[in-house]
């Protein structure tokens, strides 16, 4: 039963088929018998889960109850950075160890009000600092297809529970690639909605210019339906715009016909391991067959995007992380881990009189070009495209360990991610295949507030792969 | 590009061992080194960016609006207390 999609169960649940006290019970289950050993979870809430079931099984009875509550009786894991009120939340952080929050964020607050239930806090790296999941203070989280891989990070446990069967879809953060490369990692869909779409009110912050809250679904559908619920402006978020929120699961069996995707060669070059690079490609062909048309473009600023993603990323961290000084919550910044150190002082550094100029005012500079580069390339008048398709992680996952002790190396994982969020733009990471039984992903990116778009697309390379059919052997 | 470690430790308000410092040193350089090659892009005529929404001056109507929270709640996470207040090290000198 923890096997089924959202859309599944919610028409088994309207139908009686199933409940939600079996649905949550059987993901309860399936944490219980492997989550001792992919550690995607932090805290696992068994109790107020069934609460939560029961209460929405009584809902349900009372008939038409999905009209007000999309996602009621839904199993969903949230990722320990979200504040849940009175459930621990640590950010996977020593610092945090003991926290409870007292209140939800605006998306928790959301999903409960639409009826979901909360399994647990899962695993990350600590403040959604890194790529692997293995910098976490309560252990790293095993790559479900493989236990000697990494799930990738941030949202590492987001992704490997979900891969995992233990939850129906779970939420996440992006900052610089923390969705769209684990989900990459692991066959699920990952998305990164635009900058502002979905209120980050409640959530530890990691870098408020660039922190994008997003989710993970097995299902291209599942995620529109899941935007539904966590779309809209927060009066609590002063960077949530007015922007009208669609019926994201309208349309989304449109097709590609006439689209025109398009194809960065700047992402296909060097450094690209060349079996992601066959399978983004593959993708690409089979757009194409389903009638989309393939443009060529150039997005020049692309190999100066890490530089600046890891100037500006550190300074807003350095800042964000000032709170955390025992007195109001937490412990002391000694318990801050090595990789916190590290992004905080570099932060302190390019933001320092003298360095300033140098280096944060100089970044700045160069995300105005990126952004630029995605505005020429999405404009009609400019003989634009609808949408990018690009490949999400520049390597097939690694193994635990591999890249732990070179943080530079680490860094280099999200070439292909940062552009979206120094830009503000959507992206959404859906399965493309495997190589050597390890899942890899491509990522399609949008202009903002196009996630309709990106649904559509995602789609329909779906329906036509139905990777995400296959389910890893635990 | 070299760094002081110790200099940056102090303003983070980050207490650091010898070996840390060492150790964190060398790892910084090494991003410094990397991240400097943004020096070799002409962004000369170029405005900054420092937020995607284009949204200024946000704000409501200055009508209190009452608090999500109670006092209690709010201090309830901290390990230091005095009488419904934060209690923290004095920083005057004593008399």
């Amino acid at each position: 039963m923890n096997n089924l999609t959202i859309k599944q169960s919610l028409d088994k649940l309207s139908k009686k088929e199933i409940s939600s006290v079996e649905l949550t019970k059987s993901c309860l289950e399936q944490i219980k018998k492997h989550n001792p050993e992919i550690n995607a979870f932090i805290t696992v809430d068994e109790a107020g889960a069934l609460e939560q079931a029961e209460s929405a099984d009584k809902l349900a009875s009372q008939g038409e109850a999905w009209e007000a509550k999309p996602l009621l009786g839904i199993p969903v894991a949230v990722k320990d950075i979200f504040l849940t009120k009175g459930l621990k939340t640590t950010a996977a952080s020593k610092v945090l160890e003991d926290y409870i929050p007292q209140y939800d964020a605006t998306v928790v607050k959301k999903l409960k009000d639409a009826g979901a239930v909360i399994v647990g806090k899962t695993n990350l790296d600590a403040w959604a600092h890194g790529s692997s999941g293995e910098n976490s203070d309560f252990g790293k989280t095993l790559n479900p297809w493989n236990k000697e891989y990494v799930p990738g990070g941030s949202s590492s446990g987001s992704a490997a529970s979900l891969a995992a069967n233990m939850c129906l879809a779970s939420t996440g953060t992006d900052t610089g690639g923390s969705i769209r490369l684990p989900a990459s990692f692991t066959n699920v869909v990952g998305l990164k909605p635009t900058y502002g779409r979905v209120s980050r009110y409640g959530i530890v912050a990691m870098a408020s210019s660039l922190d994008s809250i997003g989710h993970f679904t097995k299902t291209v559908e599942d995620s529109a339906l899941f935007l539904n619920v966590t779309a809209g402006r927060d009066p609590l978020d002063a960077t949530t715009p007015d922007v009208e929120i669609p019926d994201y699961t309208k349309d989304i069996k449109k097709g590609v016909k006439g689209l025109r995707l398009g194809i960065a060669k700047e992402y296909f070059g060097e450094g690209l391991d060349k079996e992601i690079k066959e399978k983004a490609l593959q993708a690409v062909k089979k757009l194409e067959k389903l009638g989309a048309i393939i443009q060529e473009i150039s997005l020049p600023a692309t190999g100066h995007a890490i530089a600046c993603y890891y100037i500006i990323q550190p300074s807003e961290v350095s800042s964000n992380l000032a709170r955390y000084d025992g007195i109001r919550y937490g412990n002391d910044r000694s318990a801050f881990g090595d990789e916190a150190k590290r992004r905080i002082m570099l932060g302190t550094y390019t933001l320092s009189a003298g360095y300033y100029d140098a280096y944060y005012k100089k970044a700045m500079k160069v995300r105005t070009l990126i952004k630029q580069d995605f505005e020429r390339a999405f404009d009609p008048s400019m003989d634009g495209v609808d949408a990018i398709i690009t490949p999400v992680s520049p390597t097939l996952p690694w193994k635990l360990g591999e890249k732990i002790n070179d943080p530079l190396k680490m860094y280099l994982s999200d070439i292909f991610t940062v552009t979206a969020n120094l830009a503000g733009i959507p992206g959404l990471s859906v399965p493309a295949g495997f190589v050597n039984n390890l899942p890899v992903g491509i990522q399609i990116l949008g202009p903002q507030f196009s996630e309709k778009l990106l649904f559509q697309i995602g789609h329909a390379h779906e329906q036509e792969t139905m990777f995400y059919k296959q389910t890893p052997n635990l | 590009m070299s760094i002081d470690v110790s200099h940056v430790a102090k303003l983070a308000n980050l207490k650091l061992s010898e070996e840390e410092e060492n150790k964190f040193e060398k790892q910084l350089e090494e991003v410094l080194g990397y991240v400097e090659k943004l020096k070799e892009i002409d962004t000369s005529g170029t405005e900054e960016t420092s937020q995607v929404t284009g949204l200024q001056n946000v704000t409501r109507e200055d009508i209190a609006q009452g608090c999500e929270i109670t006092q209690e709640e709010a201090i309830s996470a901290s390990k230091s207390t005095h009488n419904g207040l934060f209690k923290v090290k004095g920083i005057l000198p004593n008399e």
